[in-house]
């Protein structure tokens, strides 16, 4: 059962396109098929799109009210019908908590991209390209952030900034951009001197009109590769200040703080803390396997 | 020329591609005897594919067929990986364009033709040693001992295809296959570095295949030229009557050169013939 | 149309400099053709990246049409001359269409008729509407060096820089290619200024020949005075001799060769 019927498939893969669109869909339709062939990344896309799926249709999988709802009659419930995933401390439906949970996790990876992205590229592009003293001042500012630890400086953020799921994704996004930097500035160097770019300047383009027709559509491959290879760790910092409780407040059913209330129970009723660390774990497999294949694609490209 | 050093019985090198397979070199024939043997081509006629054939360097997904490919006495058809690496270097040594990518980058150049010496010859490290720096000297490099210490990128391009022939030659193989051994190289040390190629090689009675684009070198320098073309040998003629060449590709190879002295509005260009295609097919 | 006088270009600054060119003095009148040969470290191409504006220069004074210039340059100095580089795959962003490669100088100098431009320059250089949409790595090498000539040609420039442009090509598209910049040259009357280190392609296009070795411009004279071997430096003789082919009699048999500067 093919996805595309054949006259479309043609369209796709006409070697004369005879539009800039046809043209641009062909080149992903290429891509796509190659990635195709990658069983494990195409587990990690399944993984990611699953995620999106259970987040947008989470009222329809389980009922929002039992993520809240308190039952102190029905607390640590074992599995079973009633209760899919169980119960925890509180009587709550641990079920339609991770589900609803999955909603705060990609909630906390897109705001983080959105801000790690541009930031990245806003310090990377210019020192790269400019490079002298711009270069110098850029990466030294990079420099300090890189030179902070991760968790400690996330750490410090949201205590200062008092604890909650804004302030958390401020805190990974102010530690997470600075790689993103550097991997610009490195992308940029190299095809700085690349002799399109040489003649993009002869026509007269300025630095603004080079960086962004030029040299964007180079580095944004690797930094998007970079951005999901990253999100498991991402996750994770989240999930651990979440534990720590500086994330997500209750009784939001944020996965690394419902890992940390399981804990005190760990022996007796596992399912608690384990259910929403499998979640985070699969979650992160994901979007390594995606962000690895996305990578071989890219390699048997160039 | 009696017993020659190279056969070679239809040659076929085949790449499986997403629409069927490639047959990058078809049914190419040709012996190599102590001489120096051309292969011209453009691009992608197969020359530089038939000489990694004949080293065995066709890696996967490639398939290698054969009537015949025999170095002297040893039949190359499937020798494995293991005895081609004995064979290379000490029977059948290569040159390729770029001497940049072929040398070890954390090992003085003269250490790598001693190591040469040492895998194939299994001499000590002191005669290893002397024998590179005769080598180095043979190739004429003025001050060996120096060179010795050098590495691959305190060389000029000149002086590292040298080594590159030095380290190649040390073991004393019977045929040398050189893949645009100069392209990468100024025009006036190009003729240099031919000339080292060629004194050895006829001085050791050797077997060259020089491999290369370039119609005036391969026919002032070889003795033979094959002409290929989408894989297939079109020609084979003598390289002083080149200019002599009846196939109509060789002769619109030819006629597009531009000429020193001779200026013409336009230059004649090469008409492709699909029948050329379907020769030996 | 351009004129050089007692140009110096060097790399890097203070005691450290290194200078590629010294005292390099050259005039190339409208519409006519010359050609720099040389071995590579000749500074032949810094001479014509000077020229385009890509590099600065220490000392003397480069003229285009008339006006001084230099590393900066206004957008109307620029579309006066364009370059054709050697290399059709480095030259073309990797991830753009010709379409879009040829729209991005018509968008810089805010062209007219931006369509009907981009389809003329592709049938200038004898590319048809299939390859518009195409990317660079759906082209063969002489179709990919067509679209940097078109993209040169789209801005109508007076002149035209090329850095070896046929030396990544096989001879018989170096004749295609060679025969169309023979075309466009008379066809818009272009001042050409090309750089390579192959005597035949040079003096094919070229009326005019400078040889270049170390930096400086040794000798300069016309394509036929080199063809009949009237000249006087003895770089410009051994270059004459290596482009005649390998000589056995001219390399000496068993003697030591004379180690060259490496």
């Amino acid at each position: 059962m093919p996805l595309i019927p054949e006259s479309g498939r043609a369209w796709l893969l006409d070697p004369t396109p005879a539009s800039r669109m046809q043209a641009r869909c062909g080149r992903w339709f290429r891509a796509w098929l190659g990635f195709r062939r990658n069983g494990l990344a195409m587990t990690g896309l399944g993984i990611v799109l699953l995620l999106v799926l259970m987040a947008v249709f989470a009222p329809l999988i389980a009922d929002r009210q039992a993520t809240t709802l308190q039952d102190l009659g029905n607390r640590l419930q074992p599995v079973s019908w009633h209760h899919l995933f169980g119960t925890d401390e509180l009587g709550r439906d641990i079920f339609a908590r991770v589900v609803f949970g999955s909603r705060i996790t990609l909630t906390i990876v897109a705001m983080v991209a959105v801000i790690v992205v541009p930031v990245g590229l806003a310090i990377g592009l210019p020192a790269g390209y400019f490079g002298g003293i711009v270069d110098k001042v850029l990466m030294r500012i990079t420099d300090i952030f890189l030179s902070f630890p991760r968790l400690v400086l996330a750490l410090a953020f949201a205590a200062a900034l008092g604890p909650g799921i804004e302030n958390a994704v401020i805190a990974i996004a102010l530690t997470a951009w600075p790689p993103y930097a550097r991997l610009a500035r490195a992308e940029t160097l190299t095809s700085r001197r690349a002799e399109f770019i040489q003649a993009a300047e002869l026509q007269g383009a300025s630095a603004l009109r080079i960086i962004a027709t030029q040299i964007v559509p180079i580095c944004l491959p690797s930094v998007i590769i970079r951005l999901t290879l990253d999100m498991a760790g991402i996750i994770l910092t989240a999930a651990g200040l979440g534990f720590l409780g500086l994330g997500a407040q209750p009784p939001a059913p944020e996965w690394g703080a419902m890992v940390s209330s399981g804990r005190q129970v760990l022996l007796d009723q596992w399912w608690v803390a384990t259910i929403p660390g499998l979640a985070i774990f699969i979650v992160s497999l994901g979007f390594n396997l995606l962000g690895d294949g996305l990578r071989d694609a890219g390699d048997a490209r160039s | 020329m009696t017993d020659p050093l190279l056969t070679v019985r239809n040659l076929s090198v085949t790449y499986p591609g997403d629409d069927g397979d490639v047959r990058a070199v078809r049914n190419v024939s040709f012996t190599l005897g102590r001489e120096r043997l051309g292969i011209v081509g453009e691009s992608g006629s197969g020359k530089s594919t038939t000489g990694r054939a004949i080293m065995g360097l066709v890696g996967h997904p490639g398939r290698i067929t054969a009537d015949e490919l025999r170095l002297g006495d040893t039949d190359l058809r499937g020798l494995s990986e293991r005895g081609f690496r004995q064979l290379r270097g000490k029977r059948i040594a290569m040159v390729l364009q770029d001497p940049k990518y072929s040398l070890d980058p954390v090992m003085s150049v003269g250490q790598q033709i001693a190591e040469t010496h040492r895998t194939h010859l299994r001499s000590n490290q002191r005669d290893a040693k002397r024998a590179a720096l005769e080598m180095l000297e043979a190739v004429h490099i003025r001050d060996p001992e120096r060179v010795y210490a050098m590495y691959p990128h305190q060389v000029s391009g000149g002086m590292g295809q040298r080594v590159m022939i030095a380290m190649m030659l040390i073991a004393g193989p019977d045929i040398l296959i050189a893949d645009e051994p100069t392209s990468a190289l100024d025009v006036t040390v190009q003729t240099q570095v031919l000339a080292i190629m060629d004194e050895l090689v006829r001085r050791r009675g050797m077997g060259l295949l020089l491999v290369s684009h370039n119609l005036h070198l391969v026919s002032s320098f070889c003795d033979r030229v094959l002409v290929m073309y989408a894989g297939q040998v079109l020609e084979t003629c003598e390289a002083g009557k080149l200019s002599e060449a009846t196939h109509p590709y060789t002769r619109g190879l030819l006629a597009a050169l531009p000429r020193l002295g001779d200026r013409r509005a336009e230059l004649p260009q090469l008409q492709r013939d699909p029948a050329w295609m379907a020769d030996l097919a | 149309m351009i004129a050089l006088e007692d140009v110096t270009i060097a790399y890097g600054t203070g005691p450290r400099a290194v200078a590629a060119v010294q005292d390099f003095t050259l005039a190339v009148p409208e519409g006519e053709a010359v050609g720099l040969v040389g071995e590579s470290g000749s500074g032949k191409s810094t001479v014509l990246r000077a020229v385009a504006g890509l590099i600065p220069h220490a000392k003397g004074e480069i003229t285009l049409a008339g006006v001084r210039v230099d590393r900066r340059r206004t957008t109307a100095q620029r579309k006066m001359s364009q370059m054709v580089f050697q290399d059709p795959y480095g030259s073309l962003h990797p991830n753009q269409t010709v379409d879009q490669i040829l729209a991005l100088p018509v968008a810089i100098h805010r062209l007219d008729r931006g369509e009907a431009r981009i389809v003329q320059a592709l049938g200038e250089v004898g590319l048809g509407r299939e390859h518009r949409y195409r990317y660079p790595h759906q082209l063969s090498g002489g179709q990919r060096q067509r679209v940097a000539i078109a993209r040169a040609l789209i801005l109508e420039p007076r002149i035209l820089l090329l850095d070896e442009p046929t030396s990544a090509l096989d001879v018989s598209v170096q004749a295609e290619i060679l025969n169309l910049l023979a075309r466009l040259r008379r066809e818009y009357g272009l001042t050409l200024l090309m750089v390579s280190h192959d005597l035949a392609v040079i003096a094919h296009l070229c009326e005019r020949i400078g040889v270049m070795t170390g930096g400086r411009l040794v000798e300069i004279t016309s394509a036929t005075a080199m063809a009949n071997n009237q000249v006087t430096h003895d770089y410009t003789r051994e270059l004459l001799r290596s482009n005649a082919g390998f000589d056995r009699s001219s390399v000496g048999g068993g003697e030591p060769i004379k180690a060259s500067q490496d």
